[in-house]
């Protein structure tokens, strides 16, 4: 069995890049959903609910709350890293935070396709 | 001992000096630091307050009474202030960003850049959350 090495480079790489693409999505659609309602109708139940009713709002949704999940996985991650000392109570509240993460994007799921 | 000697033992020890009278009156952060700490409050805030933003996307998409019932909860001065809070983070956080994703291509890490931007962060983000408090209040 070969010994493996777990830190060095390259193996933070891929969630610092992971993070910084999901940032440019969100920001993406941040802007367009500000234009889209700024520049709509006033905003009453239907206006609301045909927005998120049409295909591209709800997929487009969907990539923003994966984003989401993922960037705040890392970002949650360096906050515990460095506040967080004991491997243990470290280990255990990251686990807490994905699976919260997880829901919320099954929960989301069923929002946007109720 | 000699000279040298008790340097390098000194610089060995060093003093922790970190209490929350440092952090709040004694450890000036310079300006972009401000950015960088306010950056990671605001994410974290968000993180949080997440179920919460969720759970009004749910109530507002859920049925008409649901919407109004919500719409009248959100009109109240407490709700709307946690929602100001939330409109600056995520207008902090967005901005910071964006700054962070210049600083990654190299661009703009003289002082002076460094400073000015991080002044058009704190700036942009106070007004964006003014015009989106405004258009909500």
């Amino acid at each position: 069995m070969t010994a493996r090495i777990v830190t060095g480079a390259h193996y933070g790489l891929r969630d610092w890049l992971a993070q910084r693409i999901t940032a440019l999505i969100m920001a993406i659609y941040s802007v367009i959903a500000v234009i889209v309602v700024l520049s709509g109708k006033p905003i009453n139940y239907a206006v609301w609910r045909d927005l998120f009713t049409q295909g591209w709002m709800r997929v487009a949704t969907l990539l923003f709350i994966a984003s989401l999940a993922w960037h705040a996985w890392v970002g949650v991650r360096d906050i515990l890293m460095d506040y967080i000392k004991g491997a243990g109570l470290r280990l255990a509240l990251e686990v807490m935070v994905l699976l919260t993460i997880a829901a919320y994007v099954g929960w989301t799921i069923q929002i946007l396709w109720r | 001992m000699s000279d040298a000697a008790a340097k390098t033992q000194a610089s060995r020890v060093r003093p922790k000096y970190l209490n929350l009278q440092a952090l709040l009156f004694e450890i000036r952060l310079p300006l972009p630091g401000w950015v960088s700490i306010l950056h990671r409050i605001s994410g974290a805030l968000l993180f949080v307050a997440l179920v919460w933003m969720l759970w009004m996307l749910d109530r507002s998409l859920a049925s008409e009474a649901a919407f109004n019932k919500l719409k009248h909860y959100a009109g109240l001065w407490p709700v709307k202030l946690a929602l100001l809070a939330l409109i600056w983070a995520y207008c902090h956080h967005f901005f910071a960003g964006i700054r962070y994703l210049f600083l990654d291509l190299d661009k703009g890490l003289d002082l002076a850049s460094a400073r000015l931007t991080s002044w058009l962060v704190l700036g942009a983000s106070l007004v964006f959350t003014v015009f989106f408090g405004w258009r909500i209040w």
